[in-house]
């Protein structure tokens, strides 16, 4: 579905994407993680051939993003970061009209936008404005639109940012069911949950560049431990005690407020720390997530 | 390989182009008070007429404008016609427009679709054409009805006004590509009002001096009068022609920057 | 719509450039051709008229979008009605702030046009009172309509049907006699003709078409109901 070899985007004298290598299979959900400025959104927009690329390979759906740009977007569903829906018409019609864009006669429009409205639960609201409407209902909406012209492959970035957690979970449920109909998903997060719930397969990226490949589960066995041990510590700074623990668990990372330890066995670490005296003021055993594989690996926290 | 590619680029859909105004036909059925406010853009050059046109033409006994005689009223017709053709089409691609590109992405989501940058440009330009041209219909219909045209030289009159309402739609998209924000719209808005007073709408340009007369002949809204003015008055010229060439320029210039700025800023 | 949210912050043109290029265009141009009327030149004629008809519109679009804004948008009435401030001072204080606009751009306005030779008479003096009351007459009760709407919508309505039509038929530029018997009495009840009468008198010489104590008034009677329905609506509205 997408394959780039060598992918580059500057903008001036920044580079947002620098060099990275793709290949995305029909079926599959695949994310972009990294924090913001990462170059997901750079990469995304050229996926979706509103951007041209300042270097490398690129084809998707086997084409050329540059020459047959309609043609492959005429096979894309694109959910953007912040929703561009039309203030000025209603739900309903924002599907419909959306519809026309891609040449899709009025009638069969009007069946596909009753349907999705159906699948994104929005049936109520075909006649609303879409200014009154919740961050989520919005969302789904977005969702909705990109797949109007029954994609076969979807393009979400962040679909969640900025979503309560009701919204948010609204919102993954909707997605499993595109990905189990089949439909190929590309997103770009920076939650790792999310990423943890919707893909298959990911790409850590930072700095324009991906520094790791692989399925959520993959990622966490290779760079992290099986379990985190969270400390906090009333006195100090968590730094001062690096130096005082070496020795318990794999791996110390100190954060401004905590200390993270990780250990394959998170209650023995606990267990050695209190044999050697110390008195953490909370102790928070929990699995590895890909939070701390990303910042074993770029030494940064995703979410400032 | 190259002309295959130049092909792609330049070919324009018109399937897409007519997705793009099918937008605004859904968004006058939506929206109550984008009704309102369209039908009522058509009563100022209305008013004007009445205003300035029958009432102070009262106090004018007749004008002479070359060798042809007429009333002021024929006189200040044709030119609120242009106007409304100018002001119909600029209302959709000036504060509409710059809305929909700047503030609510409208055109970011319509180009992840098959549709491309110059078809969103004819698209619009197009709509702003259809605006403009019915509040000239309206127009011709009151002046044919005031005795200040016949029905013939009205439907030659009625074509000429869409050429005006397309060539200041283009240039106004152009324009609002270019804009930073709302406070450049004030300039644009005294610099519409200066010609709406100056381009031999009210008294005959002959009148200036000549310098004064000079600069206004460069402005667009003085071709469009003088086109629409001779026709409606039955008194057709060569130097029509002239004004006719101005504004396609001014259309085609418009449509050529609208894309290449549309696409600068949308497709990076 | 958003094309009017901006208009009130374009006031300088709109309360002084713009008048200046109506006496240019009209007032020269057009007048031109014609001849005297009431004995007076054209541009004598039209000059009080844009004078007064500049003070209404500036008027009239203070009272606008900053009153709903004020309560809408920033909300600063609310804030204000925290403090000790009455709703009767937050009305008179705003139609104190349109007052010095008015009288600002009438004084500048008048200056120019004694330049173009317009002004014929000492009573002169009196047309800047002449526009503050116009334009008293007529904010108060647009600034009342402004505290009881939600959407600003209205305003373009009130643009087009109210105040580009009064402009264009309250005798600034034909003398209101010349209209259809059926619409005269529209321009009598606006509070522009009067204002426009009241100005050409001061600035002319001449007498008024009705005693100008009708026409005062008229004006002030206006403007005290104005300011009666201005004080109902801002308590309506602080009260939700």
């Amino acid at each position: 579905m997408i394959y780039a070899r060598g992918l580059v985007k500057r903008f001036g004298e920044f580079t947002a994407v620098d060099g990275i290598d793709l290949d995305v299979a029909p079926g599959e959900a695949f994310g972009f993680l990294g924090p913001n400025g990462a170059g997901k959104s750079s990469t995304m927009r050229m996926i979706g051939c509103v951007s041209t690329p300042s270097g490398g390979e690129l084809r998707i759906l086997g084409k050329d993003p540059v020459r047959d740009g309609p043609a492959i977007r005429a096979r894309l569903g694109v959910c953007p970061q912040t929703d561009n829906l039309d203030p000025d018409l209603h739900v309903f019609e924002n599907l419909t009209t959306y519809a026309r864009y891609f040449g899709i006669p009025r009638a069969e429009a009007r069946r596909r936008a009753t349907e999705l409205l159906e699948f994104v639960q929005l049936t109520e609201k075909a006649t609303s404005m879409v200014e009154p409407l919740s961050g989520g209902m919005k969302r789904r909406l977005s969702i909705a639109r990109a797949m109007v012209n029954e994609p076969d492959l979807v393009l979400l970035d962040e679909p969640t940012t900025g979503l309560d957690p009701q919204a948010r979970h609204l919102v993954w449920e909707r997605l499993f069911r595109l990905k189990q109909r089949g439909v190929t998903l590309v997103l770009t997060t920076h939650y790792m949950d999310e990423a943890e719930q919707l893909c298959d397969r990911l790409v850590v990226m930072d700095g324009g560049k991906i520094v790791a490949e692989g399925s959520p589960r993959h990622l966490i066995d290779t760079y992290s431990t099986r379990e985190v041990v969270e400390l906090r510590f009333g006195d100090e700074a968590p730094s001062s005690y690096v130096d005082k623990l070496a020795g318990i668990g794999e791996r110390l990372d100190p954060l401004p407020d905590r200390l993270l330890l990780y250990s394959a066995d998170g209650d023995a670490a606990v267990s050695e720390l209190h044999r050697r005296g110390f008195t953490p003021s909370s102790v928070l055993v929990r699995r590895s997530t890909l939070e701390d594989v990303f910042l074993i690996l770029t030494g940064r926290t995703l979410v400032d | 390989m190259v002309t295959a590619i130049l092909a792609n680029r330049l070919v324009a859909s018109p399937s897409r182009i007519g997705a793009v105004i099918n937008r605004n036909v859904g968004a006058l059925r939506s929206g109550p008070s984008y009704w309102l406010v369209l039908v009522s853009g058509f009563f100022e050059p209305v008013l004007y007429l009445f205003s300035i046109g029958i009432g102070v033409g009262q106090l004018i006994p007749s004008l002479t404008l070359g060798d042809r005689v007429m009333s002021y009223a024929q006189f200040v017709a044709p030119a609120m016609l242009a106007v409304s053709a100018m002001s119909g089409a600029l209302a959709e691609t000036t504060f509409n427009f710059f809305f929909k590109f700047k503030y609510v992405k409208t055109y970011e989501g319509v180009l992840a679709t098959p549709v491309r940058p110059m078809e969103i440009a004819l698209g619009e330009l197009l709509w702003a054409t259809i605006r403009g041209s019915l509040y000239t219909g309206g127009f011709l219909v009151v002046m044919i009805a005031m005795g200040l045209t016949t029905v013939g030289w009205a439907i030659v009159a009625f074509p000429a006004t869409m050429l005006v309402g397309l060539a200041f739609g283009a240039v106004g998209m152009a324009v609002s590509t270019l804009i930073r924000g709302w406070q450049d719209f004030d300039l644009m808005f005294a610099g519409q009002f200066a010609m709406f007073l100056f381009s031999g709408t009210f008294s005959p340009v002959q009148d200036y001096p000549l310098g004064v007369e000079i600069v206004i002949g460069i402005t667009p809204l003085y071709h469009a009068v003088e086109l629409v003015r001779g026709i409606t008055t039955g008194a057709l010229s060569l130097g029509m022609l002239g004004n006719v060439a101005y504004l396609v320029a001014m259309g085609g210039l418009g449509v050529w920057l609208a894309n290449r700025r549309m696409t600068k800023v949308l497709c990076t | 719509m958003v094309l009017y949210r901006r208009l009130w912050q374009a006031s300088v043109f709109s309360s002084f450039v713009l008048p200046v290029l109506f006496v240019v265009s009209i007032g020269i141009g057009v007048g031109g051709y014609v001849g005297e009327i009431d004995g007076w030149d054209y541009l004598s004629y039209i000059v009080p008229g844009i004078l007064a008809s500049g003070a209404f519109q500036t008027a009239l679009s203070e009272s606008t979008f900053p009153v709903l804004g004020a309560f809408k948008w920033t909300r600063s009435y609310h804030a204000a009605r925290a403090t000790p401030v009455r709703i009767i001072d937050m009305v008179l204080g705003w139609q104190l702030y349109i007052q010095f606009r008015v009288a600002a751009a009438s004084i500048v306005f008048l200056l120019v046009s004694a330049v173009f030779g317009a002004v014929h008479s000492p009573w002169v003096v009196l047309t800047p009172l002449i526009c503050g009351l116009l334009a008293l007459s007529t904010a108060a009760s647009v600034s009342a309509f402004s505290a009881t709407i939600e959407n600003d919508s209205y305003f373009s309505l009130l643009f087009r049907f109210v105040m580009i039509p009064a402009t264009l038929f309250s005798g600034v530029f034909f003398p209101v006699e010349q209209l259809p018997a059926v619409v005269r009495p529209l321009a009598y009840a606006s509070p522009l003709w009067h204002g426009v009468e009241l100005s050409r008198s001061a600035m002319l010489g001449g007498a008024t078409p009705w005693p100008w104590a009708v026409h005062v008034g008229y004006l002030i009677l206006l403007s005290a109901l104005g300011l009666w329905w201005a004080w109902r609506a801002y308590s309506k509205r602080l009260r939700d």
